[in-house]
């Protein structure tokens, strides 16, 4: 009797429990447009697979693509592994290919782990970009750059130079040491410092914060006490700039020690109010999630390939070409904005 | 005293004779029926849910998704049962996949070599932790392989640093994404596995020697019976496991990193106590933790499959871990004489 | 007669000098103060920025949550129990907290800190419950739960950070300001810890707790309710853990779905450093600051010892590793001396 009664207990449980999870379906991921679902494959399915979940700049990004998609009518898929690792990605590419979604694009936690994963996609059809992190050349179509790394880099070393009148010693302060996006966008850095007008600016150290609170604050806390003499700290990474920020805040260095990098407006409207940080960089995640929404729009409809010098109306960015990037190719979406003391009000509660 | 550890010896006596204790067996049987009948309300529910589910290929595919970290399953049954617990295993597959890449890119080792040498560093990672801990036995094997976990994952960062090896042979992806006569290659491996190991413990002296063992080690000690050996065998077996993990993922990922395998050892541990090995030692059987992997496996990708938000997917695995770890203690008949009295009485 | 005298005095001084290695050996985690010592002047060696005033404030600023933690950890471990899930719930409690004080900026941070504390003590009861009334497993109870209260950190956060303009400045100011001239987070550590120590040593129930953990069957038959025991020190872990989301937050001035992913790992190796077993039964309060305090050393001087960024984490492991055996070897030594001593 109690093996019986415990089984059907266990019967309940699981149907209330999945049945919950059944109800979640129409508002978690999918949406469907015009109301005419059809599991026959008639609306096309569009995908996006971001980094990690919880992380608002990955949501703005989503948002974006959302409404790319709703504009140009389809399904939307939004997916995000619970942790930024590439084994989770790959878990949901593939339970898309199930899905025989139409197009994914990928903000990618590792640029080569997806390879064989994206590859297969391609070869059953699914029309793959990637958006914001790139792929490898060969696991996509085409890349959805936020903007041109190298301008990244050096217009951060530009403001930073500007902010400590081109003298003085700067350090960077980095998310993981994997962070390809970020490691790049160093490289830039250290080759716009060897131009000239920067004879006098000295890049003392590379830390990484690991985009974690405590680690961001003991390296920042490290890099003022190793280098008394530090102007100003580099940090193109949300955690990382936000907690150099209030580091500096904390131990009253404000006007004494800048902080610089790319940032959430949100996270860092405090500190540029301050001054602490004078200004710095980003683009805006709900543009580049448009973009790539419609870049795969016009992938599945055939209007591009993903070929260089093919170029599409992008909805309300504009006509956007596709360009050489190394080994593929890419549609730029712009140059990086700058937030400074005038304008962050206005971006504050944006994103 | 003396009587009492006679009474030990025999009773480990007996439970290395006796292949299975009349009751216990009955127990199990029951707890992996519960798991059975979980397993197919998960595919009933999920092929409710989503029209792609119930799809042959897909399902088969599946497997390749989450077997990967299903290898470490097993030695982990053996090491709980023994009390004991690894957490650096998600590190060790950094570390020896990493060496392979590393070899074979850099130093221009062939693959079938590095391969080789990757299961070597995996045993060799398993034969630190198991030395350590029984060189210092004041310490459990929480804090040990927590040390080593750190220390295995920071060597792969020394030797990577920030980069990403791979450009493996051609051949190589085999192992993550090939098919023999239309099954899976990881799943024929698993399946070789999941027998070796299931007769490993259930049928020889030495799977024995482990009941023995988590059951009551100073007795099993009294009784003859090599407890450091056997300690030094099963932390072995966890480090090899975890470099063939090592090597299915970096085929499956084409390329490696120091980074991958994070969170591994909380995944498979979770795989485990679902199984029904507990903690507190000398109970569990292999095809539990074996039924739990596919349970979770597939209930990750059906949930997937209907595109439901990672966090509710951690919501819904915790509380299936839960529920399917609270059932069986409710006193069910209990509950149900009392609510037929009460309806007698009305 | 000076023969006599010179050998009367060596023995006194023998004697002497034996009951002070008694005194110091009762300090069990003797290896590990001397570890710490040593590495300080290492460190110290290097980067002479280290020994500062600045440093060592900012370096016990930031153990001082590790520490409360670690007091909590301490509880559930000598129980024969550990909390996986405290991550989580310091998580869940610090988002809940900062999404209260932004929407209702006049909220005093006394109460802030209550309703974070109250929501861990709420996630801690639950354990509590799972742990002792239906008698699951910690570790499952635990791992189960810190899938529970993170997926749900992030749907109450729905994908969104609350950030340090929506806060209110009394509200950041907990971790910053000072009491007496010390921050403020490191007297709600001493003033925790100071309540502890009379909890734990001069509390019926604070004895217990080890009663329960050295040997539950013996605890029992004297009549302490194993279940109430349980249920208390996984609340206590919870109300720690919520805690420490409000002074996270306030610290951090940020509160993300992801605060302290991976944490308890942290935490329960502070325990055990050290020295609480994780068999039961054994855990000192000494220990366990002096464990938080190693960590919290790493995190700080590594680094400051500007060391490729590339091997700080084999070197963290490394010297994890060497402390904890250092001061195995050393316990032993002592052990050995004690029963030396006992036979004479």
């Amino acid at each position: 009797m109690r093996r019986f009664l415990s089984k059907w207990a266990v019967v309940g449980l699981t149907v209330a429990m999945l049945a919950a999870c059944g109800d979640q379906k129409t508002n978690q991921g999918t949406e469907t447009e015009g109301g005419e679902a059809s599991s026959d494959g008639g609306t096309p399915k569009y995908a996006m697979v971001f980094k990690n979940t919880g992380n608002p700049y990955g949501e703005k990004m989503m948002d974006g693509f959302q409404e790319a998609i709703e504009e140009v009518g389809g399904e939307v898929i939004l997916r995000a592994p619970d942790q930024p690792t590439a084994e989770g990605q790959i878990q949901i590419i593939e339970q898309l290919i199930t899905q025989q979604v139409d197009a994914i694009a990928i903000a990618a936690n590792d640029q080569d782990a997806l390879e064989p994963v994206l590859k297969k996609a391609m070869d059953q059809g699914i029309k793959i970009l990637s958006v914001d992190s790139a792929v490898n050349a060969n696991s996509r179509l085409v890349h959805v750059n936020q903007a041109d790394p190298e301008r990244i880099g050096r217009s951060q070393i530009e403001a930073v130079s500007e902010m400590i009148n081109g003298e003085g010693q700067i350090a960077v302060l980095s998310a993981t040491s994997q962070a390809t996006n970020q490691n790049l966008w160093i490289e830039w850095m250290k080759k716009e410092l060897e131009e000239p007008g920067y004879e006098n600016i000295e890049l003392v150290k590379v830390a990484y914060g690991d985009d974690l609170r405590d680690k961001s604050v003991s390296e920042t806390e490290a890099l003022l006490k190793s280098y008394p003499d530090l102007k100003a700290i580099v940090a193109p990474t949300t955690v990382g700039i936000a907690a150099a920020g209030k580091v500096i805040t904390d131990k009253g260095l404000n006007g004494k020690v800048i902080v610089t990098g790319l940032g959430l407006p949100s996270e860092m409207a405090s500190y540029i109010e301050s001054g602490v940080s004078p200004a710095m960089f980003l683009w805006n995640p709900i543009d580049v999630g448009y973009g790539a929404g419609i870049a795969s729009y016009a992938l599945v409809q055939e209007e591009i390939t993903g070929k260089v010098g093919e170029s599409f109306e992008a909805g309300r960015l504009g006509e956007k070409e596709v360009v050489e990037d190394g080994d593929g190719t890419q549609i730029m979406l712009g140059d990086p904005f700058r937030f400074d003391a005038e304008n962050i009000d206005e971006w504050k509660d944006v994103y | 005293m003396e009587q009492r550890v006679v009474n030990q010896n025999e009773y480990v006596q007996r439970t290395l004779t006796n292949k299975q204790e009349f009751s216990l067996k009955k127990f199990f049987l029951q707890w992996e029926w519960l798991l059975i009948l979980v397993f197919l309300l998960v595919l009933a529910i999920n092929t409710h849910l989503s029209p792609y589910f119930l799809n042959g290929a897909g399902l088969r595919d599946a497997t390749m998704i989450f077997l990967d970290k299903a290898f470490i399953v097993f030695p982990m049954v053996m090491i709980m049962i023994l009390r004991d617990i690894d957490i650096s295993v998600g590190s060790t597959v950094a570390l020896s996949s990493v060496v392979m890449a590393t070899l074979y890119n850099n130093l221009g080792v062939p693959m079938e070599a590095a391969i080789i040498i990757c299961l070597l560093v995996g045993a060799l990672c398993g034969l630190i932790n198991g030395l350590l801990i029984i060189k210092f036995k004041e310490l459990s094997a929480v804090i040990v392989t927590l040390g080593t976990m750190i220390l295995y994952r920071g060597l792969a960062y020394v030797i990577l640093e920030d980069q990403a090896s791979g450009n493996f042979p051609e051949w190589f992806s085999f192992f993550g994404w090939g098919h023999v006569a239309g099954i899976p290659f990881i799943l024929l491996v698993f399946v070789l596995f999941a027998i070796g190991f299931t007769l490993l413990l259930h049928k020889t002296t030495f799977g024995r020697q482990i009941f023995a063992m988590g059951n009551n080690p100073t007795a099993s000690r009294f009784s003859g019976v090599q407890v450091d050996k056997i300690k030094i065998i099963v932390f072995v077996l966890a480090g090899l496991m975890a470099a063939i993990t090592a090597i299915f993922l970096a085929s499956r990922m084409g390329s490696t990193r120091p980074n991958i395998a994070t969170n591994y050892e909380l995944d498979v541990i979770a795989m485990v106590a679902l199984g029904g090995i507990s903690t507190a030692g000398g109970k569990g059987r292999m095809l539990g933790a074996i039924i739990a992997i596919f349970i979770i496996g597939y209930l990750q990708y059906g949930l997937g499959l209907i595109n439901i938000a990672s966090q509710t997917m951690l919501v819904i695995i915790g509380i299936l871990l839960i529920v399917s770890v609270v059932i069986p203690k409710l006193n069910l008949k209990g509950i149900f004489s009392r609510f037929v009295k009460k309806r007698n009485t009305n | 007669m000076a023969e006599g005298t010179l050998g009367n005095s060596n023995s006194v001084q023998v004697a002497k000098k034996t009951s002070k290695l008694a005194i110091v050996s009762k300090f069990r985690e003797l290896g590990l103060l001397a570890f710490i010592i040593l590495l300080c002047v290492a460190v110290q060696a290097r980067n002479p920025s280290f020994l500062t005033m600045e440093n060592i404030n900012d370096m016990i600023t930031n153990t001082a949550i590790l520490s409360i933690l670690a007091l909590g950890m301490m509880l559930v471990l000598i129980t024969r129990g550990i909390d996986l899930s405290i991550g989580a719930t310091l998580a869940l409690s610090g988002m809940i907290a900062a999404q209260t004080v932004s929407a209702n900026q006049g909220l005093h941070p006394i109460l802030a800190i209550l309703l974070g504390t109250i929501i861990g003590i709420v996630c801690g009861i639950v354990i509590g419950f799972l742990v002792s009334k239906f008698g699951i497993l910690p570790i499952i109870a635990t791992l189960a739960m810190m899938n529970i209260f993170r997926g749900l950190t992030f749907t109450v956060s729905d994908g969104q950070w609350i950030s340090s303009y929506q806060m209110p400045e009394s509200f950041v100011s907990i971790a910053t300001s000072k009491i007496l001239g010390i921050n403020t987070l490191i007297v709600i550590a001493v003033v925790i810890y100071l309540i502890a120590f009379y909890f734990i040593n001069h509390t019926r129930t604070g004895r217990q707790i080890y009663a329960v953990g050295s040997n539950p069957d013996s605890a029992k038959v004297s009549g302490i309710s194993q279940t109430k025991i349980l249920m208390l020190v996984y609340t206590i872990m919870g109300g720690l853990a919520g805690l420490s989301g409000v002074l996270w937050v306030s610290k951090f001035a940020s509160a993300q779905g992801d605060t302290a992913s991976g944490y308890e790992l942290t935490v329960i190796a502070a325990c055990i450093l050290g020295g609480v077993s994780i068999a039961g039964g054994s855990g000192k309060l000494s220990g366990v600051i002096l464990g938080s305090l190693l960590l919290g050393l790493l995190n700080n001087a590594l680094p400051l010892l500007n060391v490729s960024p590339f091997w700080q984490m084999a070197i963290q492991g490394s010297i994890i590793l060497i402390a904890v055996i250092i001061n195995t070897l050393v316990k032993r030594g002592v052990v050995r001396n004690n029963l030396l001593r006992r036979k004479i």
